[in-house]
Order: structure tokens, then C-alpha cells, then sequence
């Protein structure tokens, strides 16, 4: 599954998490073609806390999307953790978001009528994991987001900020090479939005890869790294400062 | 993805939407019900009408000389003379060697008496024959005893009598045997004893009355009540076994054939062969039970058509979560799998159910039929069904799985 070394001689021995090369994707709407990421190159390394920020129409959520190997580009390459993911098949790219990518949805995206420790074990039945070590990974993970008295509960039994930490929970009970969360904040309030965030810290700190797509400056203040989208092009990539981009001011609304 | 796994999301699915999935239950539950209890009513009509024929001895053949009716041409081609059944014939017919697939012939005389006892009496058919008409028209003696060859060669005026005419005779409780009843048939009137009771007997067609006979030796009848023959207008032809009745039949038409000088085809006689009488009526009623049979099974495909239009909505319904679970890594075939079983489940639940329903409703009478519920059909109805529940399941499932993960997401 790996692609040769001689396909990728930028990578050392280590693989960046994400390395994407002149990246680009349209849609066809009726005549017109909308062209919703325009050339994006971007190498994301293990270990990296990165926000993707831009305003609607920027084309961060077709990037989330392909890095998430929701959807496919339509020309350029990407490598996530070294996988070259063109030309997988729909089996295959199944098994890598399963493997390496852990999801955060503004929506939580819990499966109803499921109680919050079955959907933490729902990637992991995915990936055939046994019945016991799935029950304890989703116990150990559902505890790291303070979540563990609630193991019973239904998604409807929660609040949005509980909802969004067992989604947390499921996205890092894999143990993935990226935790990929859209706009994770974005339907929660202050208090949960930083509950929220003081988990992707700690998950960074303990040295996993996350990237959070989002449009909020405060939330992207507290990443490492900011990475800027507008009209499909990256405008601008830097450590994150306190002080504001200029740039923003055009992003935010 | 374990099937135990595939069962529980698919069973909570269902529970959702409890009274969506009972009525799609229901229109299983109701085709296999109809498919069982209809089948059942074709099988027990079919079963009634059998056991009507077999109450007439099916291994028997009735051979009636149809020139003493003055039925049709008594002769025919350069025949002049009418062909008759003679004790010549029924001695070679009774021969082992000559007819080797011929277990016994009884030549059969028919009368209309007024049978008296004390001050009672009653119409009653006699049936003047030989011991062997009793087993080949399977009568039974319930009390006494039957004819003997003893009773033929004397010509002995004793009488078997049937239920009817014990019940029309003899007040209740009383014991016939050893009575002595008075038979008048115009001018002739015999006193007979009564050596035995036949056991009731079902009606062959509905409309005679098998229980009013008296049954007396041919030899007594020949000389009291009918006037001496030489020839009888019936017999009755017992083959040895079920599957020899044609060859019996073939022999006997043979034997008469010769005996009367001319062919097979030409004898006037009418042959009545009880087996193919039999095989035309279970043919006529199979045809009957799976036309019933068919048209239940289409209430058994509406039934599929309503798992495959709800299992639609359902998946319509769950595009979100089919996104989701598609974006945290399930495979294709997991999603197919879990759709599929939530409709082989709809179509196992209504089997089931439609199973019991099929099998109590064959319990009663229905249009004066009682139903017999056959294992076949039981399991062909339950088999169907689930199968119907894969099939129509398919499609609806197919699409999920097929659903585009970042489509499917997006939906709201």
C-alpha cells in the first residue's frame, strides 16, 4: 500500500502525516465548472497542531474532504502518512479513514439510538477489533475526554459539548495518524468550545497530529500552526502568533 | 463485522420505527399465512375427495355389462350376440395362473328390497356377491360374522346388514344377529338370518347411502330374489396390490374379451377403474391447490414489494448516519450487510409470524374444507419469504452502500 520511495524522494524516513502536491478540485454545476481548490501544496509532519482557516467558499471544506478521503482530487497528489490515496479503491480508502484518520464533525455526527460507548467501539468493529479490547480502548478513551459516567448514555442524553468529546473519543480510540475535526466548535458555546480545545491540546501534547478546519481566529490562535485558504489558494502557511494576520480581517465575518 | 454485530444495529434500527416495521411485517405475515392456509384448504379438499374415492376400494375395478342396461350398442361388428359375464369366467378370472395380478372376483347382483322385522321395515339395496366383495369394497363386520364359501355353495339365506338398516329395523340397543328379517322384491319374498353387522362406511359420492345394504351369497339371490341368471350385470375385480390395478384391469378385459369371442375394444362392458379415477381427481385438485396456492403468492410478493419501498425510506431516512459510518471506515459490504439484515429480519419476523398465523387458521373449518397444513408447504411459504426479503432487501441496501460518503454527510 505504501507508494515506492522513488515516487516520493521529498520524504525521509519518517513520513509527513500529510503531503499534498498541487492539489486541485471542480465540481461540474450544469454547464459551469466551479473550481473549488485551485493548486494547494501543503506537508503537514507528525506531531503538527495546524489550523486551516478561510471564510465559506475558500475551499477549506473540499480540502478537509480530500484530506479525509471523503472525496478525490481532481488532479494532484496526496500522500497521507506516506499512503499515496490515488487510485484506491472504495474498499481501500474505507480502510484508511478507518486506520489512519480520526473524525470531528460541527455536528457530532454520533450515530442516534447508540449509547456514547458504542459509538466510541463503532471504528473499531469497522477495523475487527475483538469485542474485549474494543470495550476497554473505548472505556480508556472515553475516560481521557471525562466522559467515562457517560458511557451509557444516548446522544440525545447529552449536551453539544459532551456530544462533541464521545466524538472526540471515537475519532482517537483508533489511534490514527491525524485527527481531522471540521469546525469542531462551531455549534457549541464558549464553555464547551474550550472544554473542546483543551482536549486537542492535551492530544497534541501527547504528540498526536490534529488539524482543525475552522473560521475562527480564537479557535485557530490556540494551534501552532495557521494555514490560510482563499478562492482555493493557500495565501498564506505560518506559525501561529498571538498578534492577528492581517489577513484575517478579509476571513472572518 | 460479525453477524451477531450486523443483528443488533439491524434490530435497533427496526425498533425506531416499531409500527413502520409491524406493517411491513404484517404484509409478509399475511402472505405466508394465505400462502399456508389456502394451500391447506386446496391439500384438505383434495384429501376429502381422495378418501370419498378410496371409501369405494382402490384396488378394485368394476366391471358392469352395460348391454343389460340398454346403454349404448350392447353389440358391435359382427358380435350378434350379447357379450355376458358368466361363472366360467369368473372361475378363470379367480385362476393365479391365468391372472396372476387378480387377488379375488366378486360378481356383484343389485336389488331394491323391502326389508321387514317385527313391524318395521325399509327400503333396502341388496348387494347378493361372494365373501371377497366384503375386503374389496372395504366393508368391515363389526359384530357376527361375514359370508363364508360355505354360505355360497348352500346357497345359505343369510344376511350381512349395514347400519342403516340396523337403525331403520331394530329398536336401539338390540342384538340383530341370529334375527330373522323378511326381504320382498315384487313378487319374490325370502327369509333371511342375519349372521353379522357391517361397520359404517364413508359415502362414496354424497348421494347413496353406503350403511343402507344388506349383503346376502349370490347363489341365494339367484334363485329368491332375482330369478336365476347365468350371467352377471356386475363384478368386482380386486387387484393385488395398488400398482398391479391396470395390469388386473388389462387381464380381466382380456379374459371377457376371449370368453365372448371378440376384442377388448369391442366388449360392451363399462370398466370402472377405481385408481384411475382416483389419479384424474388428485390431478383435477392438485391444479385447484396450486392455483389457490398462486394466488396467495402474490399477496406474498406485495408483501416483499412493501419491504423494499419502507427499507427505501428507511435508507433515505439514514443517509447521515450511513456518512458517518462510512467516514469513520465502514467498508462497503458492512453497510449492505446491515441494510440487508434489517430487511431479511422483516421478512423472517412476517415468516414466522405468518408461519403461526397459517398454521392455527388451518386448525379450522374453512368453507366447509378442513384445511391439512402440509410440511411442504409450511416450509416453502417461510423459505419464500426470506428469500423475498433478500431479493427485494437488495436494492434498497445496494443503494446505501453505494451512497457516496461526502454526499451522504452533506445530506440533511
Amino acid at each position: 500500500m505504501n507508494a515506492p520511495a522513488a515516487d516520493n524522494p521529498v520524504f525521509g524516513s519518517i513520513p509527513p502525516v500529510i503531503a499534498l502536491r498541487n492539489l486541485t478540485r471542480t465540481y461540474q454545476m450544469g454547464d459551469a465548472e466551479v473550481r473549488a481548490l485551485g493548486g494547494v501544496s501543503l506537508v503537514i509532519e507528525r506531531g503538527e497542531f495546524v489550523a486551516i482557516m478561510g471564510a465559506s467558499g475558500s475551499g477549506k471544506s473540499t480540502m478537509m474532504n480530500i484530506i479525509g478521503c471523503l472525496d478525490v482530487p481532481s488532479s494532484g497528489r496526496y500522500w497521507l502518512d506516506g499512503v499515496d490515496v490515488r487510485g484506491l479503491d472504495e474498499t481501500r480508502l474505507a480502510r484508511v479513514r478507518n486506520r489512519k484518520i480520526g473524525f470531528v464533525f460541527q455536528s457530532f455526527n454520533l450515530i442516534p439510538r447508540t449509547t456514547a460507548l458504542a459509538n466510541v467501539e463503532l471504528p473499531m468493529l469497522y477495523a475487527g477489533v475483538g469485542s474485549k479490547e474494543r470495550r476497554a480502548r473505548a472505556v480508556a478513551a472515553l475516560d481521557m475526554v471525562g466522559l467515562s459516567e457517560r458511557s451509557g448514555h444516548f446522544p440525545n442524553e447529552m449536551s453539544g459539548g459532551q456530544q462533541q468529546r464521545v466524538a472526540v473519543a471515537r475519532a482517537l480510540v483508533t489511534n490514527p495518524a491525524l485527527i481531522l475535526a471540521d469546525e469542531p466548535t462551531g455549534n457549541l458555546d464558549t464553555r464547551s468550545s474550550e472544554e473542546v480545545m483543551n482536549i486537542f491540546e492535551a492530544l497534541n501534547r501527547a504528540g498526536r497530529t490534529v488539524v482543525l478546519i475552522t473560521h475562527e481566529p480564537d479557535i485557530a490562535a490556540r494551534t501552532k500552526r495557521t494555514v490560510r485558504l482563499r478562492d482555493g489558494l493557500i495565501i498564506a502557511d505560518e506559525p501561529t502568533s498571538d498578534t492577528r494576520h492581517p489577513a484575517d480581517a478579509g476571513a472572518i465575518r | 463485522m460479525t453477524v451477531v454485530l450486523d443483528l443488533t444495529t439491524a434490530i435497533r434500527g427496526l425498533a425506531a420505527n416499531k409500527l413502520r416495521s409491524s406493517l411491513t411485517v404484517l404484509g409478509i405475515l399475511i402472505g405466508v399465512g394465505a400462502v399456508i392456509i389456502l394451500v391447506a384448504v386446496g391439500n384438505g379438499s383434495s384429501l376429502a375427495v381422495q378418501n370419498r374415492i378410496k371409501a369405494l376400494g382402490t384396488n378394485t375395478i368394476t366391471i358392469a355389462n352395460r348391454g343389460r342396461f340398454g346403454r349404448g350398442p350392447a353389440t358391435s361388428g359382427t358380435q350378434t350376440q350379447a357379450a355376458t359375464i358368466t361363472a366360467a369366467d369368473i372361475a378363470t378370472m379367480s385362476d393365479p395362473n391365468q391372472a396372476p395380478d387378480i387377488l379375488s372376483v366378486s360378481p356383484v347382483l343389485g336389488a331394491s328390497v323391502t326389508a321387514s322385522y317385527q313391524s318395521a321395515s325399509s327400503t333396502v339395496s341388496v348387494t347378493a356377491t361372494s365373501p371377497t366383495y366384503l375386503p374389496a369394497e372395504d366393508y368391515t363386520v363389526e359384530a357376527g360374522r361375514s359370508l363364508n364359501s360355505a354360505d355360497i355353495s348352500n346357497s345359505a339365506q343369510v344376511a350381512l346388514i349395514g347400519q342403516t338398516v340396523l337403525t331403520n329395523l331394530y329398536p336401539a340397543g338390540a342384538n340383530p344377529i341370529g334375527t330373522e328379517i323378511y326381504m320382498t322384491e315384487g313378487k319374490n319374498e325370502a327369509q333371511f338370518q342375519v349372521i353379522g353387522v357391517l361397520a359404517s362406511k364413508g359415502s362414496a359420492t354424497g348421494t347413496t347411502d353406503p350403511n343402507n345394504i344388506a349383503i346376502i351369497p349370490y347363489t341365494t339371490a339367484e334363485g329368491l330374489l332375482t330369478g336365476y341368471t347365468n350371467d352377471f350385470q356386475r363384478i368386482i375385480v380386486e387387484a393385488k396390490s395398488a400398482g398391479t390395478v391396470n395390469a388386473a384391469e388389462q387381464e380381466a378385459s382380456d379374459i371377457l374379451a376371449s370368453a365372448n369371442q371378440t376384442t377388448v375394444a369391442n366388449l360392451p362392458f363399462f370398466v370402472l377403474n377405481e385408481q384411475s379415477l382416483l389419479s384424474t381427481s388428485a390431478s383435477t385438485t392438485s391444479t385447484f391447490t396450486v392455483l389457490l396456492g398462486a394466488v396467495a403468492a402474490i399477496s406474498l410478493l406485495v408483501g416483499g414489494i412493501g419491504i423494499m419501498n419502507i427499507m427505501l425510506v428507511t435508507v433515505t431516512e439514514r443517509t447521515r448516519e450511513i456518512g458517518i459510518r462510512k467516514a469513520i471506515g465502514a467498508p462497503r459490504r458492512a453497510i449492505l450487510g446491515q441494510f440487508l439484515t434489517e430487511a431479511v429480519l422483516l421478512s423472517l419476523f412476517g415468516g414466522l409470524a405468518g408461519v403461526a398465523v397459517g398454521l392455527i387458521g388451518s386448525r379450522f373449518k374453512i368453507v366447509g374444507v378442513k384445511p391439512v397444513a402440509t410440511p411442504t408447504s409450511v416450509v416453502e411459504a417461510f423459505v419464500v419469504a426470506v428469500a423475498v426479503g433478500i431479493f427485494f432487501g437488495f436494492y434498497p441496501a445496494n443503494r446505501a452502500a453505494s451512497l457516496r460518503p461526502v454526499d451522504a454527510l452533506r445530506y440533511e
